[in-house]
């Protein structure tokens, strides 16, 4: 009996074990949710959310009149992320299928680690990737003054995603059931046929999960973009054009603005603003694989 | 064997097979007649599935096999290096042991052999669909809801479904591996009226670990046993007067 008792009570400690576990990531995420939100609001005291949101000049220190309109920062952070996702969707899926159904196995077992080995490369030391090498090589292309403007930004958000969509998606691929593809190869499909008609629909949940989580790795990379984006405050007219994107300005800006001024408090509203767009991309993404699992049942 | 009027659609000569250094198969020969069925029995892991893929080179895709030997189709050798392996597969079209429909539409899953040889013709299309579940006595089933998805229907129906969608691309044979392992008594009666249906226009080749199965559908069976072929006649033989004391065995259920 009082074994009985004593292992009911292990059970029960282990579950609640896990569950603490898992409620705790729920906490934090809600915790910087609340950081975020109540040091934002303040923010709003002087600011109109209007202005804000649909403003496109951002001067916070001037001496006449400080200006807080988040335009410009919104579209750029917009512009270099979808011109990654432009440049890393088509190569990643690409790769992601090459790996699944075309290379040889000992090719793959190479391959497969170093992409994953890209994925832990600092962000810095892409950055200074992009200062060196494609700052120069975009300037001399496009007859720019300098190379640091939103193309280089986005080839090298592009690379900074690539591993995590060539990753996920060639999971994804791979476990599309081998009766798939088995039952198109034996109606006399073509292995490529089979690849774009089969396999690439059934897998195309979880690849669109992997383009999501790669745009979001994009939204919210600051670093990189930092050191080969140029920064400028103007509104871009063009993947030329020098852009400063909302993480890039909350990292200039933090480090010299003084706590709890409207400015200071502006900054994390910016954070607000990038937080609520992630978690907009990470939303559509599970509402595409909900619908996507509802019909394949 | 008193097989002298039917023609032999597929000829498999020596053949071995090897996964990588195991040998699954050991100098078998046998032969398909055209417009009959030919079973193959025995025991798990004899190599019953493994010599079946052989025939419309389904081990292809595995990685680190190999086939010695020939295997001739209408005279010609299905390995030679000129055969496109993806013509021979819509000459010799494969039902799964495992019902595996595509995750579309009823319609989709048929049209999808035509669609890949470039076929857009909606009427055509119908019409093809029409006439291949008709063919796999499923039409009658669902003809009122071919725009469903195909994992709505039943076991049993999954595997007509499959079985029509083989017929649409108009094979010359059809190879069955365990075609009613996972499905119930009542569907298994079904798929094989449709066998014995089928073989009027096409060869058959069925893998069975059901020794009533190949007793009812089949003209001819083999018996395997750890990658040899021990005795291949006519079905009527090999169940009442078999040559071989291990078929003998097996058929009685002695062992297997």
């Amino acid at each position: 009996m009082r074994k009985k008792k004593w292992k009911n009570l292990k059970e029960a400690a282990i579950k609640a074990f896990f569950f603490t576990c898992g409620i705790l990531a729920i906490l934090v995420l809600i915790g910087i949710f609340l950081t975020l939100l109540l040091t934002a609001i303040p923010a709003f005291r002087e600011i109109k959310i209007s202005e804000f949101l649909t403003s496109t000049h951002w001067d916070p220190t001037s001496p006449e009149k400080a200006e807080y309109g988040l335009l410009s920062m919104i579209v750029s952070t917009l512009m270099v992320t979808v011109g990654a996702m432009l440049l890393a969707v088509p190569i990643g899926i690409g790769v992601a299928a090459y790996l699944s159904d075309v290379a040889h196995w000992r090719v793959r077992e190479i391959l497969k680690p170093v992409i994953e080995i890209l994925a832990g490369i600092p962000s810095v030391v892409v950055g200074f990737l992009g200062l060196v090498l494609f700052g120069p090589a975009i300037a001399k292309i496009f007859h720019t003054g300098n190379g640091l403007n939103a193309v280089n930004g986005s080839v090298l958000l592009a690379i900074m995603s690539l591993p995590t969509i060539i990753s996920i998606s060639e999971d994804s691929l791979n476990a599309v059931p081998r009766a798939y593809s088995e039952a198109s190869l034996a109606l006399g499909a073509s292995p490529w046929q089979t690849l774009f008609r089969v396999k690439l629909p059934a897998a195309l949940s979880g690849i669109i999960a992997a383009c999501m989580l790669g745009m979001g790795r994009a939204i919210g990379e600051t670093m990189t973009v930092l050191m080969v984006t140029g920064n400028a405050r103007a509104f871009p007219h063009g993947f030329l054009n020098s852009v400063r994107t909302m993480t890039a300005n909350i990292a200039i800006e933090l480090g010299e603005v003084p706590y709890f001024t409207t400015h200071y408090y502006a900054l994390f509203a910016i954070g607000l603003v990038l937080f609520i767009m992630t978690f907009a991309v990470n939303l559509a993404a599970d509402v595409v694989l909900r619908k996507y699992q509802e019909r394949e049942q | 064997m008193s097989s002298a009027e039917t023609a032999s659609k597929i000829q498999a000569r020596n053949l071995d097979f090897y996964y990588g250094d195991v040998r699954a198969l050991k100098n078998v020969t046998i032969d398909c007649y055209d417009r009959k069925v030919t079973a193959i029995i025995g025991p798990s892991g004899c190599g019953k599935s493994t010599f079946i893929r052989t025939l419309n080179r389904m081990n292809d895709v595995i990685a680190g096999t190999r086939v010695e030997g020939t295997i001739l189709l209408d005279g010609k050798d299905i390995n030679a290096p000129d055969v496109d392996v993806v013509e021979l597969r819509r000459r010799v079209g494969m039902v799964f042991q495992k019902p595996n429909p595509f995750p579309k539409s009823i319609f989709d899953n048929i049209a999808y052999g035509l669609r890949i040889n470039g076929l857009r013709d909606r009427r055509k299309l119908e019409e093809t669909v029409e006439r291949s579940l008709r063919g796999a006595a499923l039409w009658e089933e669902v003809k009122d809801r071919l725009d469903e998805n195909a994992f709505a229907l039943s076991g049993g129906q999954q595997q007509r479904l499959c079985i029509a969608r083989s017929l649409a691309v108009e094979p010359e044979v059809i190879l069955f591996d365990e075609p009613c392992s996972a499905i119930d008594p009542i569907a298994t009666a079904k798929v094989e009226d449709l066998i014995e249906d089928l073989k009027k226009s096409y060869t058959v080749v069925i893998v069975t670990h059901n020794m009533q199965q190949a007793a009812r559908v089949s003209d001819f069976t083999a018996f395997m046993m750890l990658g040899e072929l021990v005795e291949f006649d006519v079905t009527e033989k090999i169940f009442t007067n078999p040559a071989n004391k291990l078929t003998e065995d097996y058929v009685t259920g002695r062992f297997g």
